[in-house]
């Protein structure tokens, strides 16, 4: 049964290949199906793989190699499949969830221009998503790497009549191409100097040659790092992010929240020993984790766009996942991950469904009152909301940030200071987190709005509102080691965090985060239900405006860029389109033309002019000849 | 017959060359011109006799025959191209033909 | 059948296609794709008959060799050889010259005999560059691809083709000059030394020079290799040509002239000069980031689609030359996939540009627009090949510029990690491209065909290759194998660092120095 491995990736390919080249001419039902269908049996397959893994899963690997890629001298990478625990749990959600949005998309885009080509490209995309989670090489991960970056492109321009859309999904393939390209550097720095590209024999040969912090393993690291950071839209690279929201709105469930943007945790999870071999980077990615989740969160309090706010908001989850993977809880991180997958698409589909049943409006101060109206997205917007907010007991968020925040104190390269971050971030995640439930769902009823989608779109959020409920399981403790399942199970893949002090004050933390997002969901609801005019006169104080300004534009960052990098480059390229280069020929060509011009001069026509220039010269030539 | 003194004569022949050149430089009708060009061909004709003379050597002579008849040829064209110059410019000034400058 | 057949066959065809012309217009096409065709399906049967990769040694790498005496007097032979790299190349020729054909199909119509015996002599020059191992010969090669190259620009141009054709025809014949001199030197010294006054090649190689005079043939040479690649700064005949050629002569420009620049490099001026080489490596390497990346800078900020597109084989050869300088069997094989795949994808690119300009008549990208509404199957194909040709995985631009840096690493990694910025520079041009021409919104007076069977079959297929090298490019690879494990083994020994064996281990705690070689 494991050599069915290949049919993970094949399945939504072949789907591409299908709707590409056949797709105008079929009808959108049998469009629909072919796209929706590949990615679902792709989710049957890693299900039926899945089973193969048992609960406990530590150490069971499938491996299936396809075919050789290329082999030149020493360096020879396969197309070659590598299943662990952590490319399971992976794959299992990015064909679940994509399999669940595709079913949406049928629904929501089905009076869209364009239909068989946006499942071409949403096939594409979770084709070369399991193409970069199974890769067992980093160069077939490069593949798929570039692979949904393309995908990402594609799509967030999908309405190409725009140009505004096109300039965001330009903005979104560049800025993340800069990190893989540092990417891309990483890999010929890692194979020159350990002559390999496999993963797993590239990590066995880095523990065992480079000690730990050493400066090459620090700067392999880092520019691994770079490329993740690019991908997953942390600080200094987020800002392609907010704009991706240009997208259909299933585009930014799958592909900016559920499983693209957390590439990036991916590659250092599946490259964690070489985290752990820089300790310097490692502390790095913790600090840029703690920062861009703050800074996310507090930029996702005052977007009025509702899709922007869950953009940031997923900025703000992968910065909890990288504080994760900085402090060495590994699992966590996936964890959360899986988490966030569920909870974020279930938000991100029923920001969909709102959007459609106010006829593409994105501002939220615009809607209200849509709790009545729309029940099913309401109920499950609420329990996306709680999960997101991480409210205690009852949601899968709630267990993963806890583990997060667990170990951020305890952990041997954790510290108070990223922990009171990530306690301060869980305030701020459920303030924004609920201010977007009460604006929107709460307050004056608005009659323009229509009900509830059909069935093909209310069926997945009923079933991701399960699932981000169910995800929660995962956490409970394995009853063998103590630990929670989800631990047990990546165990073989991902070591445990080292614990600086056992006796971590495990319920004070616990009671702690709890009450920083009850507390968060209770200032939503003064400010939002109770009294909406104070935060409306805070925001009309002249220091209330510019923190607003600043918080609304992300920080600023865009403008930043565009005066640093941006408009230089713009400048440069605009005066120089003719190429000064070009202009050294062409000088030597005036040069020659002038000198043509002087030549020309003499000759004047005056027949006596010409004895004299014959004389003078037979005089000068006779006069060197004698005298010199 | 005592022999010429030759500076004299190669003073003589300069003298005329210069002359000649002066001639050509100077003159704005064509055809005196050509006879100014006549008077440096036969300065330097001068200059090849005595030249001849004093080397014994026959050359001088024989180059002196061979710019007559140079000269000769030269003549019969340049005032061929005079002829043709006057029926278009209806002048003999060299200046006029200064249009044909390309 | 041996392998001077592979040039009489486009010369033989070129004449009769300009007999043919004269009768009617149909002819000399027919013609043209008939001979390119059996070109084609020769130089394809050598390559099935050619022994298999282990039977053949690194030394002796040629497939078919074919040599006479032409101008015995001065030691001239007319000596061909065909190995796996220029095979490669050959195959890529006449394929390329049957697009090109195919193309101009109603592009062209005056003097079509005319057009087609030049076109046909063109190719045949560069064939015979690809193929010669005499150095007079491949002098001669060399200058018979320039004059009817000229007369393409010059008669079938666009606006300022005068300009443009002059242009091109002075930079490459004055450089050409000066490989001619650094040619009579190589084989004045070496007669000296010898006794034997020759041009072959194969006798050339071992040639002893002093430092100094390596150094200046080597520029001799370098001098017209750098223009045809075209290496910054003698580049900037390139834009000119490409952009006012008929289409034909911008695919075969962009698509093979360039081409034999590189294909110069590595077989006759490493080989020839190597220690010269070694000595200016560090030079020719930062020239070739540089030209990455000028090249890309200057294509972003076109507004004439041909130039554009012209400026990003400034940007891709550069991976050529770096890949050559870097000289090493990585770097090696990249470069000749960056080759064979920058052929096909810019190719592509100038018949898509051709086929806009004939249905909207100007090359200005502003009068483009939101043509994926009008034309689908244009614009998928535009997309296709601009996403290959800013380097996307998968594809087999990638294959090439992902060995070439790979390769370029172990010689610098500086170097490399700015010429990998390049990446980046190839998304910002590629993807304005797809903006300006197929996104955006449609202007409302747009309205034109899409790409007709004759040119979707044609793109379909130079898509196919490309994807084909991308996931498989085994063939490619052990085609050049030989080849390329020769001309290393002929360059200098110091220019091809060791590359780290798979399981050796090496002490921990290096310098960074030593990292960053």
């Amino acid at each position: 049964m494991t050599d069915l491995l290949w049919l993970i990736p094949f399945m939504p390919i072949a789907g591409f290949t299908v709707l590409v080249l056949a797709g105008s001419r079929l009808p959108r039902s049998v469009t629909g199906t072919i796209g929706t269908g590949t990615v679902g049996l792709s989710a049957v397959v890693s299900m039926l793989l899945a089973a193969g893994f048992g609960v406990k899963g530590d150490g069971y690997v499938v491996t299936q190699t396809l075919w050789q890629w290329l082999s030149v001298g020493d360096f020879s990478p396969r197309f070659s499949l590598y299943l662990d625990a952590l490319s399971l749990v992976m794959v299992l959600v990015i064909t679940c969830v994509g399999f669940l949005i595709h079913l949406y998309s049928i629904g929501f885009m089905k009076n869209e221009e364009g239909y068989s080509r946006f499942f071409a490209y949403m096939n594409l995309f979770v084709g070369s998503m399991l193409v970069l989670v199974l890769a067992d090489n980093l160069v077939s991960l490069y593949l798929g790497w570039e692979g949904v970056g393309l995908c990402s492109y594609l799509l967030i321009g999908f309405w190409y009549r725009d140009s505004a859309n096109g300039y965001a999904a330009r903005k979104a393939f560049v800025i993340t191409r800069v990190g893989d390209t540092a990417l891309a550097v990483g890999l010929f720095l890692l194979f020159t100097n350990l002559g390999t590209l496999q993963i797993q024999e590239l990590m066995q040969r880095a523990q065992a040659e480079w000690p730990a912090g050493s400066k090459i393993a620090v700067i392999a690291a880092a520019l691994l790092l770079a490329g993740a950071i690019g991908k997953s839209a942390q600080l200094p690279l987020q800002t392609w992010l907010p704009d991706a929201m240009a997208g259909p709105t299933p585009v930014s469930a799958l592909i900016h929240a559920a499983t693209m943007v957390t590439a990036g945790v991916y590659l250092i999870a599946r490259t964690h020993v070489l985290f752990t071999l820089a300790p310097p980077v490692q502390s790095a990615i913790a600090i840029i984790g703690a920062a861009t989740l703050l800074l996310a969160g507090l930029s996702a309090f005052v977007q009025r766009d509702i899709k922007r706010v869950l953009a940031y908001s997923t900025i703000s989850q992968i910065g909890y996942m990288f504080l994760a993977l900085g402090v060495g809880a590994w699992s966590a991180a996936l964890f959360h991950f899986m988490t966030h997958a569920f909870f974020k698409a279930l938000l991100f589909l029923g920001a969909g469904a709102v959007i459609l049943a106010m006829d593409h409006e994105h501002d939220i101060f615009k809607m209200g009152g849509l709790r009545s109206r729309m029940p099913v997205t309401f109920w499950t917007f609420l329990i996306g909301v709680a999960s997101l907010s991480a409210l205690p007991f009852v949601t899968s968020g709630f267990y993963s940030k806890d583990l997060i925040l667990k170990l951020a104190w305890s952990s041997e390269r954790g510290s108070v200071w990223l922990w009171a971050a990530g306690v301060a971030g869980a305030f701020i995640t459920s303030l924004y987190a609920f201010r977007l439930l009460f604006v929107v769902f709460f307050g004056d009823r608005l009659t323009r709005a229509k009900s509830d989608p059909g069935i093909s779109m209310t069926a997945p959020l009923v079933v991701l509102a399960a699932l981000s409920v169910a995800a929660g399981l995962a956490a409970l403790p394995e009853p063998a080691s103590g630990r929670q399942a989800i631990q047990q199970f990546l165990s073989g893949v991902l070591p445990a965090a080292h614990i600086r002090d056992e006796r971590t004050p495990e319920l004070f933390l616990l009671l702690i985060a709890s009450c920083a997002s009850i507390g968060g969901m209770l200032a939503a609801w003064l400010l939002y239900v109770l009294f909406p005019r104070y935060a409306e006169g805070l925001v009309q104080t002249r220091a209330g405006r510019s923190v607003h300004r600043l918080l609304f534009t992300g920080w600023g960052f865009d403008r930043i860029y565009d005066r640093l990098f941006a408009g230089p480059f713009l400048w440069l390229t605009r005066i120089n389109r003719d190429d000064f280069i070009d202009l050294v020929y062409e000088g030597a060509a005036w040069y020659s033309g002038v000198f043509h011009h002087l030549l020309g001069l003499t000759q004047t026509g005056k027949v006596r002019w010409y004895a004299f220039g014959i004389g003078l010269g037979a005089i000068i030539t006779i006069g060197i000849a004698v005298f010199l | 017959m005592a022999p010429v003194p030759i500076e004299g004569v190669l003073v003589l022949a300069a003298v005329l060359f210069t002359l000649g050149f002066a001639g050509v430089l100077m003159r704005r009708n064509i055809i005196f011109i050509l006879m100014s060009i006549e008077i440096m061909l036969n300065a330097a004709g001068l200059a090849f006799v005595v030249a001849g003379s004093k080397w014994g050597q026959p050359d001088g002579q024989v180059m002196f025959i061979f710019i007559l008849v140079m000269a000769g040829a030269e003549v019969s064209v340049g005032l061929a191209l005079v002829l043709r110059l006057f029926h278009r410019f209806r002048s003999l000034d060299a200046d006029a033909a200064g249009r044909m400058k390309g | 059948m041996t392998v001077e057949w592979l040039i009489l066959i486009p010369l033989i065809g070129g004449v009769l296609a300009w007999i043919g012309g004269r009768r009617s217009s149909l002819l000399p096409r027919l013609i043209s794709v008939a001979s390119l065709g059996a070109g084609l399906a020769m130089t394809a049967s050598l390559w099935n008959a050619s022994p298999p990769v282990a039977g053949r040694t690194a030394g002796q790498a040629w497939i078919a060799e074919f040599n006479t005496s032409w101008i015995p007097q001065l030691g001239i032979g007319f000596h061909l050889g065909l190995d796996g790299l220029s095979l490669l190349l050959v195959l890529l020729t006449f394929f390329l010259g049957i697009v090109g054909v195919l193309c101009s199909w109603n592009e062209i119509k005056e003097r079509t005999g005319f057009f087609h015996l030049n076109l046909m002599l063109v190719l045949t020059g560069i064939v015979g560059v690809f193929l010669s191992l005499d150095l007079f010969l491949f002098y001669f090669f060399w200058e018979l691809m320039l004059v009817p190259m000229y007369f393409l620009i010059s008669i079938w141009g666009h606006e300022k083709r005068a300009y443009a054709s002059v242009k091109f025809f002075i930079f490459t014949q004055l450089s050409g000059i000066l490989m001619l001199l650094g040619i009579l030197g190589l084989y004045f010294i070496h007669g000296r030394s010898t006794g034997i006054y020759t041009f072959d090649y194969t006798q050339l190689l071992g040639t002893r020079l002093t430092p100094g005079q390596s150094l200046w043939l080597m520029l001799g040479f370098a001098a017209a290799f750098a223009v045809k690649l075209p290496a910054v700064p003698f580049h900037s005949w390139l834009p000119d040509a490409h952009s006012e050629a008929p289409t034909a002569g911008s695919l075969i420009l962009a698509g093979l002239l360039l081409k034999t620049g590189a294909y110069g490099f590595i077989r006759f001026l490493v080989p020839l000069f190597p220690d010269a080489v070694e000595s200016v490596r560090l030079i020719g390497m930062v020239l070739s980031a540089a030209g990455i990346l000028y090249g890309a800078a200057l294509a972003f900020s076109q507004e004439d689609l041909k130039r554009l597109i012209a400026y990003t084989s400034i940007s891709h050869m550069g991976f050529v030359m770096l890949g050559i300088f870097a000289w090493n069997e990585l770097s090696l094989q990249g470069a000749v996939i960056q080759m064979v795949c920058h052929g096909f994808s810019t190719g592509a690119l100038f018949v898509l540009a051709g086929i806009l300009q004939a249905r909207l008549h100007t090359r200005e990208m502003s009068a483009m627009g939101g043509l994926w509404a009008v034309t689908p199957r244009m614009a998928g194909m535009g997309l296709f090949f601009g996403l290959a040709s800013l380097g996307l995985p998968g594809l087999g631009n990638f294959i090439g510029e992902f060995l070439v840096l790979l390769g370029s690493y172990r010689v610098s990694g500086l170097v490399t990690a700015a010429a990998a910025t390049g990446l980046i520079a190839s998304a910002l041009y590629s993807l304005r491209l797809m903006q300006r021409v197929f996104h955006g919104p449609k202007r409302d007076d747009l309205t034109m065909a899409d790409i007709a069977v004759r040119e979707t079959t044609i793109l379909a297929v130079m898509a196919a290759v490309i994807v084909v090298i991308g996931l498989y490019p085994g063939p490619v690879l052990e085609t050049s194998k030989p080849a390329v494990e020769g001309l290393i083994q002929k360059g200098n020994p110091s220019l091809t660092p060791p590359g780290r064996g798979p399981g050796a281990v090496k002490p921990g705690g290096e310098s960074s120095g030593e990292m960053l070689r």
